[in-house]
């Protein structure tokens, strides 16, 4: 009979394996998926993993769009793994980049048809703040009334639907655009623009924000006072308490830090790659940079490789749906069974299995 | 008051609950085992799908509800084997869970977006369901109406007053002792978290199949969190699962014949209403401090592991 039996420490070797063989699993479930859809899965699991990178006639579109999916998934995967780390679950953040993106473009467009130098980085200020704002409903709520900031964070991303909707419909729509929704374009106006920096790399300036917040999360985890009281937090709660550690400050700041960087992520997107707000703006980052953060290990530098590994896959699904005809929804699945094989495995880093009866107690 | 009927609102707030209601009792039964399961968004709409597909091919509303409760409780017991034998982590597995059934289901649906299932038969004969105002509010509804309700019932009184009950609200106040007193925490578990299942995918069957009655993706827009937010409103207690599940019923019926009727709100602001209204019950409820806590299983969320 198998038996599990708990680590005095996580092991070091399976934090880095489980990962990787939760990523090969996945590939063969994926396969098995794909194949029962009736498509060839090696060449599927080809067409996600290796032509987007690799296959001559397509990498010079899709390579640049690894650095555009991974941007915001990194940078808002980055804000939520410092709460996940200290047992808060700010799983609201698609509804704090909708917001983040509305502010941003709100201020931007309230001074068109400037071309300052200083309106960008203004805008990018706003949209922070956005999403800042939009996340301390949840922190706040958590803090003075014990709210469940699970359930709070998560319904706000239906409100914050239904804001873009209003905006795009109604006080952002493009006064020049004949009654359709969506506003003006930001990308394609100088002073809004979120241009690509390095032609035919997919960088951008919220790709810059996503770097810098790796850099800035591994310092702040190994070298900061924030950072060690964020993993006392979450490892020992009474410890922590003890150690003078204050939940409350403990909960605005990660539900902060997550709610801004998401905000961020929002206003590069809709200043940059999505150009103007529209309706269907959002496309599921928020919700996506969680499986990010899980992949990653909630550390900064398996959150950077993860980010890239997924954008791989939203790059690749379109590409195999494309060739294949393989539904959209098939690679939500198919990152869905990632966290699932990811969270199955994480017991080889915590538990040792043992083959045979019961030890003496 | 805005020409709307109060008859056939109260009608329509009982047939918007029920969905609702249903996966409320299921997470109810499961957090009083001490299991807190966040993927009831992703059963109630693998139910949905479930349910629609079998209703759809065999032409039987009522397999339609036995495949949505079977298509829920398959999609939890991946929930249960992950948190209850490989010991991972209940928030982050409920919420893959809830990520998976949007995918999953979108996926299943492809090809049955624009159809519409067999109708659902009222229970009550047309006579009765003709009578003034009791009519439509008391007889006017299908069998899974009334299931809710006895199910509620049937919950109230067997976590209250059977042996049953005893042993799962002493496995969800402290797993350790309950173990020690022989029983089998993880068995235990599993049925409370495949129950849970059952009862989210027939309330994703009854949105799709009596309630839209169509197919789209994602159509279970938030009523899973929703029910996840009555379970905390009702403190745990069954009848005040009904209580909570209707008023919301009622907010969301209302906000519909409110934008129907033109009213000068705007329509996103009536979009959002049953959201924010959530939201605001749930504050409400949490400065109320210690009765919440009174109530709540003490070893919810937390893993099991029999060491020794």
């Amino acid at each position: 009979m198998l038996r599990l039996e708990k680590r005095p420490n996580p092991s070091r070797a399976w934090a880095i394996g489980t990962p990787v063989l939760a990523v090969i699993l996945t590939m063969i479930a994926g396969g098995a998926l794909f194949a029962a859809l009736g498509k060839d899965p090696v060449e599927a699991i080809r067409l996600i993993f290796w032509d987007p990178l690799f296959n001559e006639r397509v990498a010079s579109f899709s390579r640049p769009q690894l650095l555009v999916k991974a941007g915001p998934l990194i940078l808002i995967a980055i804000g939520l793994s410092l709460g996940f780390r200290a047992g808060i679950w700010n799983i609201g953040a698609e509804g704090q980049y909708i917001i983040g993106a509305i502010c941003g473009a709100a201020f931007g467009l309230a001074f068109y048809p400037s071309e300052s130098i200083f309106l960008f980085p203004a805008m990018v200020i706003v949209g922070t703040l956005g999403g800042l704002l939009w996340a301390m409903i949840p922190g706040v709520l958590k803090t003075v009334f014990r709210t469940n900031e699970i359930l709070v964070s998560l319904l706000l991303v239906y409100v914050a639907e239904a804001i873009l909707a209003l905006a795009a419909t109604g006080f952002l729509r493009n006064p020049e655009g004949m009654g359709f929704p969506g506003s003006r374009n930001l990308a394609r106006h100088p002073g809004t623009d979120n241009p690509e920096l390095i032609a035919n790399t997919g960088m951008h300036w919220g790709v810059i924000a996503a770097f810098v917040a790796v850099i800035a999360a591994y310092v702040l985890l190994n070298r900061h006072l924030f950072g060690y009281q964020v993993k006392l937090a979450g490892q020992a709660p009474r410890a922590a308490r003890f150690h003078g550690v204050s939940p409350n400050a403990l909960i605005l700041t990660c539900m902060g830090i997550s709610g801004a960087l998401a905000g961020m992520a929002g206003l590069f997107e809709v200043t940059g790659p999505a150009g103007q707000i529209t309706i269907d703006f959002n496309v599921g980052y928020g919700f996506t940079a969680i499986i990010v953060a899980f992949l990653g290990r909630l550390h900064p530098v398996g959150i950077l490789f993860a980010g890239l590994l997924m954008a791989l896959t939203y790059i690749g699904g379109e590409l195999a749906q494309l060739m294949l005809g393989l539904p959209a929804s098939a690679i939500q699945v198919f990152q869905g069974m990632l966290l699932f094989f990811l969270l199955a495995l994480d017991v080889l880093s915590n538990y040792r299995i043992r083959i045979g009866g019961r030890a003496a107690a | 008051m805005f020409g709307i009927d109060p008859v056939t609102l109260a009608a329509a707030l009982i047939a918007a609950s029920t969905p609702i209601l249903l996966a409320a009792i299921g997470e109810l039964v499961v957090e009083k085992s001490g299991v807190l399961n966040l993927g009831v968004e992703g059963m109630m709409i693998m139910g949905a799908i479930c349910g629609f597909i079998a209703c759809v091919t065999t032409g039987s509303p009522w397999l339609g509800f036995v495949a949505g409760a079977a298509g829920g409780a398959a999609l939890s017991l991946i929930f249960g084997v992950l948190t209850q034998f490989l010991l991972s982590n209940q928030v982050a597995t409920g919420l893959a869970l809830t990520l998976f059934g949007l995918g999953m289901s979108a996926l299943m649906g492809e090809d049955y977006t624009g159809i519409n299932p067999p109708l659902t038969p009222k229970l009550f004969p047309e006579a009765l369901r003709q009578l003034e105002v009791v009519g439509p509010i008391l007889f006017g509804h299908d069998l899974i109406v009334y299931l809710s309700v006895a199910l509620v019932a049937a919950v109230a009184w067997g976590l209250a007053r059977t042996r049953t009950g005893l042993i799962i609200r002493a496995v969800g106040e402290n797993h350790d002792a309950a173990h020690s007193l022989g029983y089998k925490v993880i068995r235990i578990r599993i049925l409370a978290i495949l129950f849970g299942g059952a009862c989210a995918g027939l309330g994703g069957a009854y949105l799709s199949l009596v309630r839209v009655p169509s197919w789209t993706e994602g159509m279970t827009a938030g009523a899973g969190w929703i029910a996840l937010a009555i379970v905390v409103f009702a403190s745990w207690r069954p009848w005040r699962a009904l209580i909570g599940a209707y008023l919301f019923g009622g907010i969301a019926a209302l906000q519909l014949r409110l934008q129907a009727a033109q009213i000068d709100i705007p329509v996103a602001l009536l979009d959002a209403s049953p959201y924010i209204v959530t939201i605001i019950v749930l504050v409400i409820i949490s400065t109320d401090r210690t009765r919440a806590a009174l109530n709540a299983p003490a070893a919810l969320g937390r893993v099991f592991h029999a060491s020794g």
